[in-house]
C-alpha cells in the first residue's frame, strides 16, 4: 500500500514542479518578449501548460476525494475561460489600432473595417 | 416543460452536494432553497425569450478531438518554450486570415478557443467565414496545420439543426 502511495506522491511532485517550471517560464517569456503581442503568447503557456499540470498534480495529491472533483470542475472552467479572456484583450488591442510588427518578408492581414465609424455615413 | 425543471432541479442539487460536502440538515435546507429560487429565476428568463443553447455536438468524436488538443497543446507549449529559452529569441510574428467552416456557434467558439489555447496563436478577430489570427513564430506550414484542425471540428458536428 505504502509503495503506491509512494509512486502516487512522485507523480504528484513531478507534476506540480514541472507546471510550477512551465508558470515561471511564461512569466520570463512576458518579462523578455519585445513587444504586447509577444508577451500574450508567453503568457498563454502559463495559462495552459502550467495550470493544466499543476491541477493533476494537486488532483493525484487530493485522491479520490470531493476535493479533486472541485479542481476539475475549477481545470474545466480555467480551460474555457483562458483562452476567451486572451482573446478580449488580443481584440481590445486590435480594435484601438495596436497592429504587431510584422516578421521579416511578411505582411499581416487587415481587419475589416468596424462598422458605424461616422466619417463614412456623414 | 416538468421533465426540464425537474432535470435542472437535480443537476442543481447535485452540484450542491458536490461543492459543499457537508450533510447536515441546515446545508442542505440552504441547498433546497438556493435550487428552488434559481429555478423560479430560471423559468421567468425562460418566459422571457425561450432561448436555449444547441449542443449540436458528436461525444465520442468530441472526446476524441480534445485528447487530440491536448496532444497539440503540449507540442505548442514546447515549441514556444523553446523560443522564450533561446539566446536569440527567434520570434517572427505575423497577422493572418484562416478560414472556418463550422455550421454552429458551438463549433466556431470551440475552433476560436483552441486556436487561442495552442501557445504560439491567438484568435483576434472574428468576422464572417474568417477569423484573425496572430502567431509569434510563423511557418509557412500554419496554415495547414489550422485547417487541419479546422477539420476535425467540423467533423466533431452533428449534420442538420439550423
Amino acid at each position: 500500500m505504502s509503495a503506491l502511495e509512494t509512486v502516487i506522491n512522485l507523480l504528484s511532485w513531478f507534476f506540480i514542479v514541472s507546471g510550477s517550471v512551465f508558470v515561471v517560464i511564461g512569466a520570463v517569456g512576458t518579462l523578455r518578449f519585445p513587444d504586447f503581442w509577444s508577451r500574450l503568447h508567453a503568457a498563454s503557456i502559463t495559462d495552459s501548460a502550467g495550470m493544466i499540470l499543476l491541477v493533476i498534480g494537486m488532483c493525484l495529491q487530493a485522491g479520490l476525494t470531493l476535493v479533486t472533483v472541485k479542481l476539475l470542475i475549477i481545470g474545466v472552467f480555467l480551460f474555457i475561460t483562458g483562452p476567451t479572456s486572451t482573446h478580449a484583450v488580443a481584440n481590445a488591442a486590435l480594435v484601438t489600432g495596436l497592429r504587431p510588427p510584422e516578421g521579416e518578408g511578411l505582411t499581416g492581414a487587415e481587419p475589416e473595417p468596424l462598422e458605424a465609424d461616422g466619417d463614412d455615413n456623414a | 416543460m416538468l421533465v426540464r425543471t425537474i432535470g435542472t432541479a437535480v443537476v442543481l442539487f447535485a452540484l450542491w452536494l458536490l461543492m459543499s460536502g457537508i450533510f447536515e440538515p441546515l446545508i442542505i435546507g440552504l441547498g433546497a432553497a438556493s435550487v428552488l429560487l434559481t429555478l423560479f429565476i430560471t423559468g421567468k428568463m425562460d418566459a422571457q425569450d425561450g432561448d436555449r443553447p444547441e449542443l449540436l455536438l458528436a461525444p465520442v468524436k468530441y472526446i476524441k478531438y480534445l485528447a487530440w488538443l491536448m496532444l497539440e497543446i503540449a507540442r505548442a507549449n514546447w515549441a514556444v518554450t523553446k523560443i522564450i529559452l533561446a539566446r536569440d529569441m527567434p520570434i517572427r510574428q505575423h497577422l493572418f486570415k484562416t478560414p472556418y467552416t463550422q455550421k454552429t456557434d458551438v463549433g466556431q467558439v470551440i475552433f476560436a478557443n483552441s486556436i487561442t489555447l495552442t501557445p504560439g496563436t491567438i484568435t483576434v478577430e472574428t468576422e464572417d467565414g474568417n477569423f484573425l489570427v496572430h502567431a509569434v513564430s510563423y511557418s509557412e506550414d500554419d496554415p495547414e496545420a489550422l485547417a487541419d484542425m479546422d477539420a476535425r471540428i467540423t467533423a466533431c458536428e452533428i449534420a442538420g439543426g439550423a
